[in-house]
């Protein structure tokens, strides 16, 4: 009878637990702004958030922050010739792709680090041997400084060619939500990581947050 | 006691079973075991855990009748890499992959692996066998 009390305790402090975790932690740097509402000092916490930028995706479209307003997405590195962990991160990734393909408010993006061979027709052809179709996940082509800064931005690093010719970069998801603030940041090649984004990104989907009412 | 004398005869057989291993056997599994590794390392982010390759992007390695038709070929293939139009599965494939980079030994054993494993079966590549391929590579 005890083993069954302590039991059920466990349980429910798991049950607990998981409906206590229905919101994301926000990352990035943070700073106290007081302002005053209505003759009151109030302190807001301002998040880091992914600054504009200006890229062109595989059909040839300008993508600008602009088009990711309202949008929960998740952002990567990568280039078409990688022999490294490219095609597993990519292969992971489809499986996300598969499940909010159908939602208007999701996007993935993979910035390509290579731009002087992944041109526009290029990544179109890299789109079309992975399966992808429509606007859930574009490859975006841009220029190299600034796909590098942007990078630093999602608290992520690419580096130049190593003595080997390979791009170094380090194969993380970033999810930035609606706001433009990071909300997890994922290791791209560990399947059971990109699982756990999954689960997030429907978790930070049902946020209130995010779900402004009009 | 009864259960002891199993026990004897239990091993005995088993002791024989080892023993009785042929040759070929004992070196299909070293080639095998030690080519799982190498596809672990240099062959597996691209053509997957399973040897399914990656959409159209990254060709499996489940077509038994293309690895059989391209025995003699498949060292070379991993000496030099491969680039163009192949056909896998009833299915074109259009990419390129570089050269591997591997010893003839690692090459052997990793043949050894890939046509005997996702489906496939075939015999064992020898260092001797992919030596001698390799030295009709065009
Ligand atoms: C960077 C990704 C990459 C890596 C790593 C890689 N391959 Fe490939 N492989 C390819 C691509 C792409 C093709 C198709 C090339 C073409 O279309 O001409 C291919 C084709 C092949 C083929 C012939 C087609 C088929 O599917 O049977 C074999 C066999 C093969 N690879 C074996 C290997 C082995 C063994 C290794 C490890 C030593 C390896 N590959 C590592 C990308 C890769």
């Amino acid at each position: 009878m005890k083993k069954l009390i302590y039991a059920a305790t466990i349980i429910l402090l798991i049950s607990a637990c998981k409906s206590n975790n229905s919101t994301l932690p926000i990352y990035g740097n943070k700073k106290p702004v007081t302002k005053t509402v209505n003759g009151k000092q109030v302190t807001d916490t301002i998040y880091q958030t992914i600054p504009d930028f200006k890229f062109v995706n595989q059909y040839g479209d300008t993508i600008t922050g602009k088009n990711l307003d309202g949008k929960i997405y998740v952002a990567d590195f990568f280039f078409t010739t990688c022999p490294t962990i490219c095609p597993v991160m990519h292969r992971n990734m489809l499986p996300v792709y598969n499940e909010f393909k159908s939602n208007p408010d999701f996007r993935i993006i993979s910035h390509s680090i290579d731009p002087k061979y992944d041109t526009v027709p290029v990544l179109k052809k890299y789109a079309d041997k992975m399966g992808l179709s429509g606007n859930t996940w574009w490859l975006l082509h841009g220029d190299k400084d600034a796909t590098y800064t942007i990078a630093k931005s999602y608290l992520t690093s690419v580096q130049e060619k190593n003595p080997q010719g390979n791009y170094v970069h380090d194969g993380y998801f970033i999810l930035i939500d609606k706001q433009k603030r990071i909300r997890g940041t994922y290791m791209g090649t560990d399947p059971a990581e990109v699982e756990k984004m999954t689960a997030d990104i429907k978790t930070l989907m049902a946020e209130p947050d995010q779900n402004p009412t009009k | 006691m009864k259960v002891k004398i199993i026990g004897c005869i239990c091993f005995v057989v088993i002791a024989f079973a080892i023993s009785c291993q042929s040759d070929e056997r004992i070196e299909f599994n070293r080639y095998y075991s030690n080519g799982s590794t190498v596809y672990q390392a240099k062959c597996q982010n691209c053509h997957g855990i399973k040897g399914d390759g990656l959409q159209s992007f990254i060709p499996p390695l489940t077509d038994s009748l293309y690895l059989k038709n391209n025995k003699k070929t498949l060292a070379c293939l991993l000496k030099n890499g491969l680039k163009g139009k192949v056909i896998i599965n009833n299915k074109a494939f259009d990419g390129e992959m570089l050269p591997s980079g591997l010893t003839p030994l690692e090459i052997a054993q990793v043949l050894t692996y890939v046509t005997n494993s996702f489906g496939n079966k075939a015999a064992t590549s020898t260092v001797e066998t992919v030596n001698a391929d390799l030295a009709k590579c065009n």
